[in-house]
């Protein structure tokens, strides 16, 4: 059987700091999701000047487009989806105090370096498991960019959310 | 002639990928399951695990396995006494997909131009449908949900008819390292071989809609698939890529003839969301 640590969001320094590759975490608390679109416009955004629509001080995002929920459902399927193309967008979040993100897949040297300048993690939730991560959904609210459909950034609530860690603060990556 | 309205082909694509969206099916079931036992790394059986608990939810509460449901991909083999009544066929396979996507609650994942606006259309069309014409008096229809996460590390090659099988070998285990965790692991490689530049990408895109593990009616492609899942598996990537002993699950390989300066070859990567469905009509 394998380990499992229990971890609560908002993330902390001394939390992230005590993460290493290949801990299987439960995450309970809040996060926010984005992916492609709405970093395009949280990063648009914030170069000309404007402020992003939610407090990302120590914040988690979870990398997903979920499927539309079925009546009764908090949200549709909602597994994570391949992180690399967030790459050129999240130097800047994590500069600015972004702490954990959540996807699947390879990230680039420069998001590793930043990762470890920023004491950040990056945990892979497994890709394809959506109705069963869904289940650890219990709230969803809408903070912005209705617009873009399932793309648009909720803030969810979460229970016992299944992750891995894949790249700790120290930089090491679990790919490698 | 046997007449054929295609409002049954609208209900048939309609069907066949609702099902598929929801319903892995249990020889998938089953593989994921041996692969487990195979596993002694700890990690590796924990994703395996979690892959095969949420297919098993996703079939039991009729959700989506996978939150990308796919673009969709339709392969039309009508025989040559058939004729179609009713609308025209293509209006057809939209309408079929349009109904399933929004009545089963299947994400949207279509913009409707690729480099400038990229709107969603907001209906999952339009559908991509590769018409083939054959003989007696069926239809087959068969379809593909195809995620982008496995698509977009999908390659092609026009290699030189002296590279070989060895050629070969080494441009598919390329490909897949490349990929390691990005196509969520584990895999199954649709191979084409032959033809041109655009069949040999239709070849790889068809060999992934075959029954998961039938093999190749050559020998010789058959005997090629064997040592390509061995030696894809022994690159050590692993289920969602962290390490293990199952990296793939399947390979099937489709060919073609081709020219005699070239060897074009296409690899298709599909993940373990692996949602396809065939049927006679
Ligand atoms: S690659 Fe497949 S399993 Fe992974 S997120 Fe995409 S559709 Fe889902």
């Amino acid at each position: 059987m394998i380990d499992i640590r229990h971890i609560s969001l908002p993330l902390t320094d001394d939390v992230v700091r005590s993460l290493k590759i290949g801990d299987s975490v439960m995450l309970s608390g809040c996060m926010y999701t984005a992916r492609d679109a709405a970093h395009k416009r949280m990063i648009e955004g914030l170069d000309h000047g404007r402020e992003l629509p939610f407090d990302i001080q120590n914040q988690t995002i979870f990398y997903v487009g979920p499927s539309p929920a079925k009546p009764g459902q908090i949200i549709g399927s909602a597994g994570p989806t391949t992180s690399y193309r967030m790459d050129p967008y999240t130097e800047t979040l994590l500069d600015i105090g972004l702490k954990g993100m959540i996807g699947k897949g390879l990230r680039s040297q420069a998001v590793i370096d930043s990762i470890k300048k920023n004491t950040a993690v990056y945990f892979a939730a497994v890709g394809g498991a959506a109705a069963l991560i869904a289940k650890s959904i219990i709230s969803k609210e809408l903070v912005a960019y209705e617009d873009l459909g399932p793309e648009a950034i909720y803030k969810l609530e979460v229970e016992n959310f299944p992750v891995i860690v894949v790249i700790d603060c120290l930089g090491n990556c679990l790919y490698d | 002639m046997r007449s054929i309205d295609t409002i049954t082909i609208k209900n048939t694509v309609k069907l066949l990928f609702i099902q598929s969206s929801y319903d892995i099916g249990d020889t998938m079931l089953g593989m994921l399951g041996k692969a487990k036992e195979n596993e002694d790394n700890d990690t590796a059986r924990y994703v395996l695990d979690q892959i095969i608990e949420n297919d098993l939810i996703a079939r039991n509460d009729q959700v989506p396995m996978c939150q990308d449901t796919g673009i969709a991909v339709v392969f039309l083999e009508i025989g040559n006494e058939v004729c179609f009544t009713g609308k025209p066929i293509e209006d057809a396979i939209n309408q079929g997909v349009r109904e399933a996507f929004e009545e089963a609650y299947l994400r949207k994942s279509i913009v409707d131009d690729p480099l400038f606006l990229r709107k969603n259309t907001n209906d999952n069309t339009p559908a991509v449908i590769h018409y083939e014409f054959t003989r007696g008096g069926n239809v087959r229809v068969t379809i593909a949900a195809k995620g982008f996460g496995s698509e977009n590390m999908s390659q092609i090659r026009m290699m030189k008819p002296a590279d070989g099988v060895e050629g070969v070998k080494s441009f598919v285990i390329e490909c897949v390292r490349k990929a390691g965790p990005n196509p969520c692991p584990p895999i199954v490689v649709g191979v084409g071989i032959g033809g041109s530049f655009e069949k040999a990408a239709i070849l790889s895109k068809k060999a992934l809609t075959r029954e998961i593990g039938e093999r190749s009616e050559d020998r010789e492609y058959r005997e090629l698939e064997i040592e390509l899942l061995n030696e894809l598996n022994s690159l050590g990537i692993g289920p969602a890529g962290l390490k293990g002993k199952t990296t793939c699950l399947a390979v099937h390989i489709n060919h073609f003839p081709t020219h005699i300066a070239g060897m074009p070859v296409a690899v298709n990567i599909g993940c373990h969301a692996y949602r396809h469905a065939t049927t006679k009509i």
